[in-house]
């Protein structure tokens, strides 16, 4: 028997799991990034949400057979390590100069 | 092409004066100004009255909108660009007497205005003009609020946010005539005055740009910026304040606002007027009372420029010509006088009235000159101010009797107040600060010179202007009244 | 007729004035009182040569046209000259004083430091009244019209140190403005309703029109405005005395003999704009009439020397334009013309005099100068026999047809002139009796320096003199058996206002005899006047009480010249100063009210906006998380 492609592995869950579990993702990130104040943890957050969105984006590709999704997927991948790497160098310097990375002190925008 | 020339001269004399300028900038700044003035006399030679817009200079700028970068220059303009560099060349070397810091960028500033300033006289396309009018305020908001006096800061902020306030009205107007021009748009100023508007469309319009020319005058209401900021502001400044920006307001009622609003002028024409005239007699009268020269010199320009503005707004013949004159003469009268209370200011190191006297027994020179200065402004025959005054005073009559009268109280008005500060300033007994008044240098003589020259030539030869823009001017009232 | 000669005539003066202005402080004195008199000499001898050349070419008026000053549209204002009999009297009273009073100057001026000065703003005088008076239009008439008033300004100003003197100038510069106000808006009109400013042609066009016509009516009053500003009638008469601040010979020249009679000059050149305006005329009449007495009342109690002349001069002005009033043109021109003369004789008298006193102007500390000052005396003598109306000197002549004039128009008018005479009478002979006669009353000092003056100054005073006397003769009547030349010769002016209103200039009804009369009565009255007069300051030696002492009612207000000028300065001056304070503080705050206002709502606008910006991330997060759902909800469950 010829071994399943992965498309047709992924396909053996119903969409419905998918949207569920990426849905379930996001919203921990959404709440990760509400009520953590830690600034590496918002940040991991924000990762998880976008890589929810990467998981529905695959399952979807799938099932509709249309590979310029998973071109999406790259590029998302792409700049999330490129942000990661901004985002990063931000919080180091944030720490560097005030000594904490909790955001709550982080008010110098207030109008 | 000679029109363009005009535009980038200036230009090009500021950027050489800020990176060469150093400690030579007033002179690489005097010879920019002086060859620019050289073009325009240039120029003016070359001109013909009776031909309508000349040396003619089009490029298409922003072409899929229809925004050209077009220039020419018609009788009108002729004059202004003539007042324009006929007074930069005498404010640089006015400066010449002080040690202002950065003189380079204080002279390049006063280049890049000139630059501006010659682009609204001479552009035939609206947004040209815009571009030009708010450009034009940028320099001279550094000069004030960098070499100003103490109150500078807040000063030169009301006078900057008033003026861009104003602006947007025009800004808003000129988009809104811009989408009424038929086909692919077009934004230059002929195109505009094509238009067939309804009468309500011209009101809003009318207004719109009313607000702006009238803040950037100053008309009365809206005045209120100007006395600070002519005080506040090094003597330089102020002469390209009311010397020559000031016109640019009057300038834009006569190239903007009259051709386009035509309709609207019937309704609104009325209280226009009368707001002008209240703004004489109400500049006159306030003049009188004031202390501080430049805060007095100050009032009188504004009641002057009320004048100017009523002259226009009759749209009488002699009101325009009498506006286009008097546009020559208050450049003139009102940079000399600044220019003799810069002197005193130098040597004496005040402005008030009540702290001067008797100058003319140490400076005879000098109270001679002020004299000169002061009888153009007070309108006497055979100097500059009365051509223009008599032609303006002529136009408002013609349009109201009572109105003619009531503007005519500046004749009376104005003798009361710069009499008064000649004699306070330069008659009665010395006081401890003009008792070592220095006597006029080489310089300052200079300046004088040419003006005073001036101040006799359009007294006793007017013709010269008049005939100059006569053609443009029945050109233009015969298209307003139509 | 040279065009070049009549260019000459106010050319000289200008540059006179531009090498004595320019050159003043290099020039020796020497130098500067001859450039400037020959100016006026050279001036005088162009008149005269222009005013043969006039009668030879059959008195034919002429227009000289040099170039076009304001040309705009139709209106087309040339600088151009026009000469006719009018202008040639004029030219001949502005050159032919005007150059005595140059060279009195030059002895009365000597010891000045201001002396270049001087005479460079008298050439420009000169040059100013020369123009108003040659000009063929309205608008050169007013170039001359305000330059006669700066050389006013600067000349009364002329001792600047004094800030009295300045403020006299300043009053006088302004006054003379108000008038020129109604002599602009005058022309405005005459614009209006003839499109051109030229004499020639604005006459010709108001011949067209009926008598009485309300356009010219508007005309004549205004012009008429202008008038009492340089003429200084009532109301505008307050800055004459004030005037007196300047150099005696300033007030001689400018404020006696020329400038002051611009009003009358005005009027005359614009005879055929009066005669269509019966009512005008009457006002002028009315006006010219009560400042005739007015003045003259005050000139009664006054004790400066040059203050009496003053308030003389505004009443003689006064008389002037009583008989322009009653159409009397001639002999209005008549008396400016003797006027001239016996004024700036009396004035140039008073300069001897206060010269010999060192600068002292009361006459209560004169008194017997007559001895010590005797050609200064006996001059000043004939000019107040002359002014006061007595025959055979020049004053009896015209004032008298003025009279005339009056009577056969208005009975009450012609009382007022002859009460006014008796008064005229009376103050100058009152001035003379207390300056030249009785016993000296001034300091051992002032009497140690009495001398005559130079003969630089004696010299015109004679000249004065006989023209005071003899003056009179170009006008007598045909009652006395005259031809009356002068007004033969003006006739020709009046030829188109003859043919608009033929009625008003139709021959006297009055018989010689009758006319005999009337002069015998102004002569009784000024003979008893002055008799009045020789009994109080002569006979019982009465001096006038020193200012500490307490004056009586009438008295008091009279001496106090009807406290006419603190009226003004309570009702106009200070009203104006206050409106100008609360303006410019309460008005210009006010107005920024708004101004500020409008940036004080946008500001706190913007402060209520600032609110939301906590500066806290997560509080952004959370916005936006709420926004994104709600946009989500808008987009997916609402449409």
């Amino acid at each position: 028997m010829q071994e399943p492609s992965i498309p047709d592995i992924i396909q053996l869950i119903p969409l419905k799991s998918y949207l569920i579990l990426s849905t379930a993702l996001f919203v921990i990130g959404i709440l990760g990034v509400l009520i953590r104040r830690n600034a590496i943890v918002i940040f991991m957050s924000v990762e998880l949400m976008l890589n929810s969105v990467n998981l529905l984006l695959i399952a979807f590709s799938s099932y509709k057979s249309d590979p310029s999704a998973q071109v999406f997927v790259f590029f998302i991948m792409a700049v999330a390590a490129a942000e990661v790497a901004v985002g990063l160098a931000i919080i180091v310097m944030i720490y560097r100069n005030t000594r904490t990375i909790d955001i709550g002190f982080l008010n110098k925008l207030k109008g | 092409m000679l029109t363009i020339l005009l535009i980038l001269i200036p230009l090009v004399a500021g950027l050489l004066t800020f990176f060469l300028g150093g400690s030579n900038a007033k002179i690489i700044a005097l010879a920019g100004a002086l060859a620019e003035l050289a073009t325009a006399v240039f120029a003016w030679t070359q001109f013909d009255p009776a031909a309508g817009a000349q040396f003619g200079f089009q490029y298409d700028w922003i072409t899929a909108s229809g925004i050209s970068f077009a220039a020419s220059v018609d009788g009108i303009s002729m004059l202004l660009v003539l007042l324009t560099t006929f007074l930069v060349p005498l404010i640089v070397l006015s400066a010449f007497g002080h040690n202002y810091q950065n003189p380079a960028t204080f002279f390049a500033l006063i280049l890049f205005m000139e630059s501006a300033l010659v682009g609204v006289f001479t552009t035939t396309d609206a947004f040209l003009f815009y571009f030009f009018f708010e450009v034009a305020l940028i320099p001279v908001y550094f000069l004030a609020a960098v070499w100003g006096g103490e109150n500078r800061l807040k000063v030169t902020f009301k006078f900057f946010v008033y003026t861009i306030f104003g602006s947007l009205f025009m800004l808003v107007a000129l988009v809104y005539l811009y989408y009424q021009t038929p086909g692919t748009h077009s934004s230059a100023i002929t195109a505009f005055y094509d238009l067939q508007l309804t009468p309500a469309a011209q009101g809003w319009l009318f207004w719109a740009f009313f607000i702006a020319f009238a803040i950037k005058m100053p008309l009365f209401p809206f005045h209120t910026w100007q006395p600070d900021t002519y005080t506040e502001s090094p003597t330089p400044a102020t002469m390209l304040l009311a010397g020559i920006m000031l016109k640019m307001g009057v300038y834009g009622l006569i190239r903007i606002l009259l051709p386009i609003t035509p309709l609207a002028l019937n309704q609104w024409g009325a209280v226009a007027i009368v707001l002008s005239v209240i703004g004489i007699v109400y500049g006159s009268i306030i003049a009188i009372q004031q202390r501080d020269m430049k805060r007095l010199v100050a009032y009188s320009s504004f009641a002057h420029v009320g004048l100017m503005a009523a002259g226009v707004f009759s749209t009488t013949l002699n009101g325009m010509q009498g506006a286009l004159i008097q546009m020559l003469a208050h450049g003139i009268n009102v940079v000399g006088m600044f220019f003799i209370i810069d002197i005193i200011f130098s040597r004496t190191n005040t402005r008030y009235l009540d702290h001067l006297g008797g100058i003319t027994q140490k400076t005879p020179s000098l109270s001679v000159y002020f004299m000169i200065m002061l009888l153009g402004s007070v309108a006497l025959p055979l100097t500059s101010g009365f051509v223009g005054e008599f032609l303006l005073l002529a136009g408002v009559f013609e349009y109201n009797n009572w109105l003619g009268a009531a503007a005519g109280l500046t004749i009376i008005l104005g003798a009361v107040y710069l009499l008064r500060m000649f004699q306070k300033s330069m008659f009665g007994a010395t006081s401890v600060n003009t008792e070592h008044f220095q006597e006029l240098t080489l310089s300052e003589r200079a300046v004088l010179i040419p003006l005073t020259i001036m101040v006799f030539w359009i007294g006793i030869y007017p013709s010269t202007f008049l005939e100059m823009t006569e053609p443009t001017v029945n050109q233009l009232l015969r298209f307003i009244h139509n | 007729m040279p065009v070049t000669l009549l260019v000459l005539i106010p050319l000289l003066p200008l540059i006179g004035f531009l090498i004595n202005g320019i050159g003043f402080r290099h020039i020796p004195k020497g130098a500067v009182g001859l450039i400037g008199s020959l100016a006026a000499l050279g001036s005088f001898a162009a008149s005269v040569a222009v005013l043969l050349a006039f009668k030879e070419g059959g008195s034919q008026p002429m227009i000289v046209s040099l170039f076009d000053w304001i040309k705009v549209g139709e209106l087309n204002i040339p600088f151009s000259f026009q000469v006719d009999q009018l202008s040639l009297l004029m030219l001949m009273i502005i050159t032919g004083v005007g150059s005595l009073i140059h060279i009195y100057s030059i002895g009365y001026m000597k010891h000045d430091p201001g002396f270049g000065k001087f005479f460079s703003f008298l050439n420009l005088f000169l040059f100013f009244m020369l123009l108003l008076v040659l000009g063929s239009n309205y608008v050169i008439m007013f170039i001359g019209w305000e330059g006669v008033g700066l050389c006013s300004y600067l000349l009364i100003g002329f001792w600047n140190k004094n800030t009295d003197f300045n403020n006299a100038a300043r009053k006088a510069f302004i006054m003379n403005r108000i008038g020129d106000l109604g002599f602009l808006l005058g022309i405005f009109t005459i614009i209006h309703a003839f499109g051109s400013v030229e004499y020639t042609e604005v006459f010709r066009q108001a011949t067209g029109l009926p008598v009485g016509d309300h356009v010219v009516f508007a005309i004549t009053m205004l012009l008429f405005v202008g008038a009492m500003g340089k003429s200084a009638q009532i109301p505008l008469y307050t800055w004459l005395p004030d005037a007196m601040a300047g150099p005696t010979p300033v007030s001689a020249l400018i404020h006696a003999a020329t400038m002051v009679t611009a009003g009358i000059y005005m009027v005359i050149r614009s005879n055929v704009l009066y005669t269509l305006a019966p009512e005008t005329l009457e006002i002028v009449a009315v006006v010219g009439a009560v400042t005739a007495i007015f003045a003259a009342s005050i000139g009664l109690l006054q004790n400066d020397i040059k203050k009496v002349l003053a308030y003389s001069t505004v009443s003689q002005l006064g008389y002037m334009f009583l008989g322009l009033g009653v159409m009397a043109y001639s002999a209005s021109m008549f008396h400016v013309i003797t006027h001239a003369f016996f004024k700036a004789l009396l004035f140039l008298g008073a300069g001897s005099v206060i010269h010999a006193m060192s600068d002292e102007q009361d006459i209560r500390f004169m008194g017997g100068l007559r001895k010590k000052l005797p050609i200064t005396f006996i001059t000043f003598a004939v000019a107040t026999w002359a002014i006061a109306g007595l025959p055979p000197f020049a004053g009896f002549f015209s004032k008298d047809e003025i009279l005339a004039h009056a009577f056969e128009h208005n009975k009450l008018l012609w009382g007022i002139g002859v009460l006014g005479s008796a008064l005229t009478s009376f103050y100058m002979f009152r001035l003379l009796f207390l300056t030249f006669f009785g016993s000296f009353r001034g300091t051992h000092e002032q009497e140690h320096h009495l001398h005559e003056s130079p003969a630089a100054m004696t010299i015109p005073l004679v000249i004065l003199a006989l023209l005071s006397a003899v003056g009179g003769f170009i006008g007598v009547p045909e009652a006395l058996g005259g031809t009356h030349q002068l007004a033969e010769f003006m006739s020709p002016l009046f030829d188109t206002a003859r043919q608009v209103n033929p009625e008003a200039f139709a021959a006297t009804a009055l018989t010689h005899s009758e006319e005999w009369i009337l002069m015998a009565v102004s002569v009784a009255v000024a003979l008893i006047a002055a008799v009045i007069a020789y009994v109080m300051y002569i006979s019982r030696s009465a001096v006038p009480a020193p200012e500490s002492e307490a004056r009586t009612g009438v008295e008091n207000v009279v001496y106090h010249k009807y406290y006419i000028d603190e009226l003004y300065d309570t009702v106009f001056v200070k009203p104006m100063k206050s409106l100008s304070g609360v303006l410019s503080s309460f008005g210009e705050f006010v107005i920024d009210l708004f101004v500020e206002g409008t940036g004080k709502l946008v500001k706190g606008l913007s402060n209520l906006g600032r609110q939301t910006q906590t500066g806290s991330i997560g509080y952004y997060v959370f916005a936006m998380v709420v926004g994104i759902v709600v946009i989500l909800f808008w987009n997916l469950l609402l449409n």
